[in-house]
């Protein structure tokens, strides 16, 4: 209920539209019911040889009756579908934006299907009750009152026998929507393992076929498959049963009027007219009563979707800007880590007691094995993650205290994992700056010498770049990833082992590019090669999450330590080759 | 009625609209020249279904009847007998109705189902099939929602619209029958309004048909905005531009907006018409009935049977007219399916491919050229000679072409020229499980699946034991990170490994691939995030694992490569140098001055040691 009621304030809104819908849908309900029973009338005239002028008269209220109901029908039928789709409007554009700014921690949980989902079907479900459940209940009820109190007051034992019925054909339809709606949650999980199953399938193609797993692909998705056709066969036996069984008990009052009614007419108790207005109220009031089980369907797919968006809209993003936050302006990058701690679950810490400080304008060189924290480094300086205790500061200003955009503006990383848009090369580089001009486009793509290559397409700058980037190498992709970072021109830059898929005389010359570029800027680079980030002021060396040694190279050369060890075998094999192997 | 997931959960037309293709013909002959062989399986199950319908739809035309006969016959006539009997006749023709309906919903939906599942099981399969080229073309999203949503449109086309479209038109001429054969005059009369409502009908569909597709585009606009939005989300939020997303998926929304609110505007048109039409048709019976009932000319009974034929004339109606607008999507739908089922996979067993049985691992490249598309050569008549055992490095520029080798070898994709020899079978002549079975591949982009790190570890060996799995993950220096996991090996990791450092997914990827144990063994840049000192061991490890196996590394990191056999570097698709480390020091060439680019980083000239 509380969920119903959270989704009606993004309704609330329109309130008026929704209320001059209810009107048309008032107006349509009142003419309809207003229609079987002139005809009835009509009929009483012509078998009681009355008036033929009645008829005329009859003729009169019908087709304005009816051209009224046509009327008022379209307002709350194009009123309805205003209203459902300006909530969902809303609703899809809030989902949207909460999305973009649920921080790391989130999406790394969730799965791209799972949000597609919510955002697509169960806006829909919501578009579907707010369209036609909201007043359509209300107009059903109505119309049962209605229908009841005319029909009582012809005849109201015939009332009786007829609406007897109707409380045990309602109860069936909603109990037997009950029986289905697990089957159909069943369904919709079943369909979204489907959906992930395909969707992996097809994003990780080439190792399917590079470990030939066709087959076995193929026999986990008609597995899924099965599994789906069994739950729909399930749903189809229990609506075998149902559907037909209330379309039957719905005729049978219709021959209990016949019979009993017919009797009372032969007894002259009741009209014929009355007869046909029985029948034609029943007939009326027969779909409200079969639509009751979809009703209860609505409502209740309603709930679990609001519920499943809710969740989403209730999941504060774990990066909140303070109230007071301050506008940083343009840092000049002296960056503090004091003792500072992180996990990115509660069990194992990924950072412990990190401190170090950076003074603005200097290269700060991250080494250090495979998950030793690097990266975590470099998502905690933007504030993508904060810190489980500790603090980080730039210009002496704790990162928390500022806004959130102010201080991204200062803070770029080009990140390890490389993500490119479906779009042209061009709108990819420009994608964190969009004003910037192409001779600014062409600068950075010099910078990252990516120019020279993109110059080579025979679309140039306008060569659209697939999915993820797939028609591009490794390393093109580093270099549009590098050329898109320097584009917005941060105060500090972090370069995440962004050139680890270039050669080395490549990256020799993006370096060289770059030290030009980065001038007074603050730069963080995560390497595994250690000399290229000889000539940094700073170098960190990282093992499980912790500093192990840090200074400037010659210094670090100096101690003996692992730095000491990797950097010397890095370089021995660039002076005697297969020797190495042979000393170790 | 029960239509197999309609009203039901549906993935809503993601990137359905294929630009024009939103919508097709009413009739598309290509498509249904196909449909046959779906129903062929299903068809004792169809016509039960079918069956039940036509019992259905021709038991609920007689109940007015019967009410007529009632009013006229017994009630007016004062016949309590003939009463009874016409109140059980009702009784027993609404359990014909409820034996019909049974056994449409239960059978159709039992061969819609059936269709489902054989047309999604089909097209997977044949995705499978398809190659790599094709994979490079088309977007996940589309093809998903060929998968999900067309293949659900063609299946309610068979199992649903086609009969109901039948239904329909059979009781608009049951009705029609049944009143003139109560009463002819009235009968035609009252049917004038149905040439109104054709030509209404048709002026409108044209309108209508526009509104809808520009409602389908727009779905997949938004649908396509959403997707890329998501997954692109942590370069959204480092290049702060999540304002200019909003602005532009608040503009698509905006048009989804529009345009359904603009589709609802045609559609509601048709309820006033329809409602209107309703009560030209009583007041025609009222008048013109009522002056015959007047006259005597009629009975009572007649004229409430023909109102209450009124009653359900115009349903059928609406619900053609909805129809052909489903008829339009399903064939768009059905051509879109068909015309991927018709996509040749580019490379494909030749038909008199042999089974390769396990090799030595001597690789043989002759004249290899090759091109992504055609026009842009990336390799130019490439020589190369691998003898089994040996291990080779590629080295070479930053888009030289080195993975790309690596694909023709694989087979992934089909040289242009020139042919791929393994052990002197032709990659072309034998199946591609049985190539593919010889090479392990770690590829550039360390890609892992949800699932646990086992089953990641475990995809190239299913049934490998835990023994070698660990084995595996030790040879690959990933066992010690592992076991630090909170849940070791049963660690679950997220899409596409999101939990785990870049270093981590590739030493999985390559457990995986040594766990795959083949005769020849490719690394491309496997090691591009691992730091040197654990590269150095699992070279070491991996030393004794490779003796006799054909190794192939590509890297840059220069260090990785330097004790292979032979290096090979590659220039602009070129093989342009090749030898050992210290041959190729000696000669001067591009890879002395790769080398040469290191030291200059560290600023002493190592070459003059
Ligand atoms: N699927 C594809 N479709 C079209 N062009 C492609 C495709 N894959 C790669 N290319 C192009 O082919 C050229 C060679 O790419 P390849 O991936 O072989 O380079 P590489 O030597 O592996 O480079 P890197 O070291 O950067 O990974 C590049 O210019 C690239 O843009
Ligand atoms: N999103 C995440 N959720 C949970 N754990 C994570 C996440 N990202 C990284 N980790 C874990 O945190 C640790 C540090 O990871 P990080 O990415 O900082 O390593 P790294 O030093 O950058 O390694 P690499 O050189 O491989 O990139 C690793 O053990 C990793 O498994
Ligand atoms: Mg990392």
């Amino acid at each position: 209920m509380k969920i119903l009621f959270r989704l009606m304030v993004f309704t609330g809104k329109y309130w008026v539209l929704l209320l001059l819908a209810f009107v048309c849908l008032l107006i349509t309900t009142a003419s309809g019911l207003a229609i079987p029973w002139i005809l009835g009338e009509a009929i009483d005239t012509v078998a009681s040889q009355g008036e033929r002028s009645f008829l005329i008269w009859a003729v009169v209220v019908v087709f304005s009756a009816t051209t009224l109901r046509g009327i008022s029908a379209y307002g709350y039928s194009y009123l309805s579908v205003v209203v459902s789709q300006k909530t969902c409007y809303d609703i899809r554009n809030k989902l949207y934006e909460h999305l973009q700014r649920l921080s790391f921690a989130f999406h790394d949980q969730a799965q791209t299907g799972q949000l597609m989902s919510r955002a697509t079907t169960d806006v829909e479900a919501i578009r579907m009750f707010v369209g036609r459940g909201l007043l359509g209940l209300i107009q059903m009820f109505i119309l049962f009152i209605g229908i009841s109190y005319i029909l009582v007051s012809i005849n109201w034992q015939l009332a009786l026998l007829t609406l007897a019925f109707l409380p045990f054909v309602g109860w069936r339809a909603i109990s037997n929507s009950r029986h289905i709606r697990p089957m159909w949650l069943k369904i919709q999980q079943l369909m979204a393992a489907l959906g992930t199953t395909l969707e992996e399938n097809l994003t990780g193609v080439r190792v399917v076929k590079a470990f030939s797993h066709q087959a076995e692909e193929t026999q986990k998705f008609s597995a899924d498959t099965t599994l789906l056709y069994n739950e729909h066969i399930r749903v189809a036996r229990q609506m075998a049963l149902n559907v037909p069984l209330m379309v039957f008990l719905i005729s049978i009052p219709t021959a209990l009027i016949l019979w009993y009614g017919g009797q009372q007419v032969i007894a002259g108790t009741l009209t014929i007219g009355n007869l046909t207005q029985f029948i034609l109220y029943l007939g009326m009031m027969a779909m409200p009563v079969r639509r009751l089980g979809f009703m209860t369907n609505l409502l209740s797919r309603t709930i679990s979707a609001g519920q499943r968006i809710f969740e989403i809209l209730n999941t504060r993003p774990m990066i909140q800007e303070k109230i007071d936050a301050i506008e940083a302006g343009i840092l000049k990058g002296q960056i503090n880590f004091e003792d500072v701690s992180f996990s990115y679950n509660l069990t194992t810490p990924a950072l412990k007691n990190i401190s170090f400080s950076v003074k603005p304008g200097e290269l700060v060189a991250l080494v250090g094995n495979s998950g030793s924290g690097k990266s975590t480094i470099a998502h905690l300086i933007p504030r993508f993650y904060d810190v489980k205790s500790g603090r980080i500061t730039i210009d002496g200003i704790d990162i928390r205290d500022m806004t959130i955009a102010s201080l991204r503006s200062n803070v770029i990383t080009a990140q390890q994992d490389v993500f490119l848009f479906s779009a042209t090369i061009r709108d990819n580089i420009a994608y964190g700056a969009t004003s910037a001009s192409k001779e600014q486009i062409i600068e950075v793509a010099k910078a990252a010498y990516l120019h020279d290559f993109i110059q080579s397409l025979p679309d140039g700058y306008n060569t659209w770049v697939g999915e993820r980037g797939i028609t591009l190498s490794g390393g093109e992709k580093q270099r549009l990833a590098i050329a898109r970072t320097l584009l917005v021109n941060p105060s500090i830059l972090i370069l995440d082992d962004s050139t680890s898929s270039v050669d080395a005389e490549t990256e020799y010359l993006i370096r060289r590019a770059l030290d030009k570029l980065i001038k007074g800027r603050t730069t963080f680079i995560i390497t595994h090669r250690l000399p290229i980030i000889k000539n940094a002021d700073l170098i960190l060396m990282l093992k499980e999450g912790q500093i192990i040694e840090r200074g400037k190279h010659d210094d670090l050369l100096a101690k003996n330590g692992l730095y000491q060890q990797i950097y010397n075998s890095q370089l021995s094999v660039t002076i005697v080759s297969g020797e190495t192997q042979e000393e170790e | 009625m029960y239509q197999g997931g309609r009203g039901g959960p549906q993935v809503h037309g993601t990137f359905d609209a294929d630009e024009d293709e939103a919508l097709g013909k009413v009739y598309n002959s290509r498509v249904i020249k196909r449909l046959p062989k779906y129903l062929g399986p299903v068809k004792l199950w169809v016509a039960l279904g079918a069956g039940g319908m036509m019992v259905r739809t021709l038991a609920a035309l007689a109940l007015p009847y019967l009410v007529g006969i009632a009013t006229d016959k017994f009630i007016q006539a004062g016949n309590l007998s003939g009463l009874n009997i016409i109140a059980v006749a009702f009784v027993g023709v609404g359990l014909l109705v409820w034996a019909g309906q049974y056994l449409e919903t239960l059978f159709l939906s039992y061969a819609g189902q059936a269709i489902l599942y054989r047309m999604r099981t089909e097209m997977f399969a044949h995705l499978q099939r398809l190659s790599l080229s094709f994979f490079d073309r088309s977007k996940v999203g589309k093809l998903m929602s060929r998968v999900q949503n067309d293949v659900q449109q063609v299946q309610e086309l068979l199992t649903s619209d086609v009969l109901n479209a039948v239904t329909s038109v059979l009781t608009l001429i049951g009705i029609a029958g049944v009143m003139i054969v109560m009463d002819v005059r009235l009968a035609l009369l009252t049917l004038t309004v149905v040439p109104v409502l054709g030509v209404v009908i048709v002026i409108w569909q044209k309108y209508a048909r526009r509104a809808f597709i520009r409602v389908r585009r727009a779905i997949a606009m938004v649908n396509a905005q959403l997707q890329e939005g998501i997954s692109g989300i942590r370069v959204t939020q480092s290049l702060s531009r999540e304002e200019i997303n909003l602005r532009q998926f608040d503009g698509i929304n905006e048009i989804h907006q529009k345009a359904n609110i603009n589709a609802a505007k045609l559609q509601s048109l048709m309820m006033p018409l329809v409602e209107i039409l309703t009560g030209v048709a009583y007041s025609l019976v009222i008048v013109f009935g009522g002056y015959q009932v007047l006259a005597g000319e009629m009975g009572p009974g007649v004229l409430i049977a023909f109102l209450l034929y009124i009653q359900r004339f115009f349903n059928p109606v609406l619900e053609l007219t909805m129809l052909y607008t489903e008829l339009q999507r399903a064939m768009a739908s059905g051509s879109r399916i068909f015309e991927l089922l018709d996509i040749e996979p580019e490379i494909k067993d030749s038909p008199q491919a042999i089974e390769m049985p396990l090799v030595k691992g001597e690789l043989k490249l002759q004249q290899v050229s090759f091109s992504y598309q055609s026009g842009v050569e990336i390799l130019h008549d490439i020589d190369l000679a691998i003898r089994a055992g040996e291990t080779v490095a590629i080295v070479g520029r930053t888009g030289a072409g080195k993975s790309s080798l690596v694909n023709i070898i694989t087979r992934f994709y089909e040289v242009d020229k020139g042919a791929v020899i393994i052990d002197g079978y032709n990659v072309r002549s034998v199946t591609q499980q049985s190539l593919r079975r010889q090479i392990g591949i770690v590829l550039q982009d360390p890609f892992l699946f949800s699932g646990s790190i086992a089953d990641n570890i475990r995809y190239g060996h299913i049934d490998a034991t835990y023994q070698e799995l660990i084995e595996a993950a030790q040879i690959a220096g990933a066992h010690d990170f592992i076991t630090h996991l909170d849940h070791g090996y049963d660690t679950l990791v997220g899409e596409r490994g999101s939990n785990l450092s870049a270093g981590q997914r590739q030493f999985i990827c390559l457990a995986r691939a040594i766990l795959a144990n083949p005769p020849i063994l490719i690394l491309d840049e496997a090691t591009s995030n691992i730091d040197t000192n654990a590269e150095r061991l699992m070279q070491k490890s991996l030393h004794s694992l490779i003796k006799g196996r054909t190794c192939i590394i590509i890297a840059h990191r220069l260090s990785t490569i330097t004790n292979a056999d032979r290096i090979i570097v590659l220039e602009k698709g070129k093989i342009v140098e090749s030898g050992s480390h210290q041959e190729l020091l000696d000669k001067q060439g591009l890879y002395y001055h790769m080398c040469e680019a290191i030291s200059t980083f560290t600023k002493n000239n190592m070459f003059n040691l």
